[in-house]
């Protein structure tokens, strides 16, 4: 937990969220705008429009030199060396033990350099797991901790590429999701992704801090056409959860794996050794005692993380996340369960308050864009 | 903004007294950071509450908050239409969003909450 003593940490964008009217919270030591104009808004804007949100609290970790993808193959799930120059992909680290050190997204920025996308908190957790894997196993590369040399936004919802396309030359109809461009956005150095952590299609850059500020107020004017607002991370999380995309200490932690995760797909055993490999293959032959699903609030009540979930009138798992979904006008969720009773159309009970509310199963995701 | 005949608490719940029934509601302070509220459950009616003790639940999108009864007494009638409209919380916090009318069975406790000017300053402070 953060310590009380040590100063929250701020973006390059602070002041702007502070002198623009944003509620700030403290959002795991980082002192974070949680909304501008009302969540619910900001959410109903990147569904239907356009929204920008400060993400320039994630970390950055740059791993380059001869056996750049050698390290970053031991160090991650997901394959690697399947990535062309300006692709990304979805990956995890894990322990030896097949728990999650945390969820990030892989760049290649060249032969012998990845790009790593990391959460906010786990930043230096991350990079002393990859530094202490590349020392043990003598692999020829360098890491390095990049999060101060950057900031980062994000572009999202489906007229977020109209935005973004006004304020540089890189022709974005040709960068595919989950590649990215090297260009720039008015006039500033960027790494340009079509990524995001919204179910929509979206961008995220990479900018110089010192940029942010003005990139930040040039995107809102350049946006104003396509009704563009500024997000907090309250919106974030209520899109993500939509999406049920994974947060980090919520669908995912130390103590739990891909295969409970429903991460399969990011995870290819065949690729050769990488940290917690011979963990997963233990478990897959075990089988799983529980998996990730979704549920649907049938009673009044409102999931929220850490509730008891019951089936049969007994405790069975918990809520890792929950709330309003907002675009679909429900209260959903997401929970662990024993995995025979993790299949879709199961009537659980979620305990809020010490009362039982009945709630269903459901597959996950929630919400997916139409394409 | 904050009637000067209401009296309020440090938990941000305000008190309107008439004729020995309190009617209870939480502040536009307290609303406007909550944000979105979605979520109401009421006390129900009859039941006894104790002044500091939690006798409501508001949730906002982001997370659920206990509202704390500002007065003991016996819960008299409840505003029904928070649940199918918890956002009018977030409209018209001090009228139309009140939460619960109490007959109050310690009336002494009004003394110490605070008045809209204390609560003001207490706000300026917070």
């Amino acid at each position: 937990m953060t310590d009380p003593a040590s100063p929250l940490k701020k973006t390059p964008l602070n002041a702007v969220h502070r002198s623009s009217g944003a509620k700030m919270v403290d959002f795991g030591g980082w002192d974070m705008p949680v909304e501008y104009s009302g969540v619910l808004q900001e959410h109903k804007a990147v569904r239907e429009g356009v929204g920008l949100f400060d993400v320039s609290h994630m970390g950055e970790i740059l791993i380059s030199g001869p056996q750049a993808l050698e390290l970053t193959q031991y160090v991650t799930t997901n394959d690697a060396s399947k990535l062309r120059l300006g692709q990304a992909q979805y990956s995890a680290m894990l322990y030896g033990h097949g728990g999650f050190v945390d969820d990030i997204l892989v760049h290649r920025v060249g032969d012998h350099e990845f790009f790593l996308c990391v959460n906010a908190s786990n930043q230096d957790k991350d990079f002393d797991h990859i530094l202490s894997a590349a020392r043990e196993r003598r692999f020829d590369a360098m890491v390095e901790a990049a999060g101060p040399r950057y900031a980062q936004l994000a572009i999202q919802g489906p007229r977020a590429t109209e935005v973004l396309q006004k304020l540089t030359s890189s022709d974005l109809a040709t960068v595919k999701r989950y590649h990215f461009t090297d260009g720039q956005v008015s006039g500033a150095e960027a790494r340009i992704a079509r990524t995001g952590y919204t179910g929509e299609d979206g961008w995220e850059i990479y900018i110089e801090p010192g940029e942010a500020e003005r990139l930040w107020r040039e995107i809102l004017i350049a946006g104003r056409e396509q009704g563009i607002v500024p997000c907090g991370l309250g919106a974030r999380n209520t899109l993500r959860m939509e999406s049920a995309m994974p947060l980090y200490g919520h669908e995912i932690h130390a103590t739990l794996t891909p295969w409970e995760a429903g991460l399969d797909w990011i995870v290819k055993l065949d690729k050769g050794d990488f940290l917690g490999h011979d963990a997963l293959v233990k478990q897959k032959e075990k089988g799983i005692t529980r998996k990730l699903i979704g549920l649907e609030m049938n009673g009044r009540g409102i999931a929220r993380d850490g509730y008891e979930v019951f089936v049969n009138g007994v405790a069975a798992g918990w809520v890792t996340s929950g709330g309003p979904a907002p675009a679909l006008n429900k209260n959903i969720g997401m929970c662990y369960l024993p995995v025979h009773e993790a299949i879709p159309g199961r009537a659980i009970e979620v305990m809020v308050r010490g009362r039982a509310v009945e709630a269903v199963t459901v597959p996950i995701p929630f919400y997916k864009r139409a394409r | 903004m904050y009637p000067e005949n209401y009296r309020y608490t440090k938990e941000h719940e305000w008190v309107h007294v008439e004729s020995g029934t309190a009617t209870v509601g939480i502040t536009d302070h307290a609303q406007k950071e909550l944000g979105d509220i979605v979520y109401v459950e009421l006390p129900k009616i009859g039941a006894h509450v104790e002044q500091g003790k939690t006798f409501a639940v508001v949730e906002s999108v982001k997370a659920a908050s206990d509202i704390y009864a500002p007065v003991s007494g016996d819960v008299i009638a409840i505003n029904d239409a928070l649940t199918g409209a918890p956002e009018t919380l977030n409209a018209d916090a001090h009228n139309a969003g009140w939460i619960a009318k109490i007959k109050l069975s310690a009336p002494e406790e009004i003394d110490r909450l605070l008045s809209s000017t204390d609560y003001q300053t207490y706000l300026g402070a917070e």
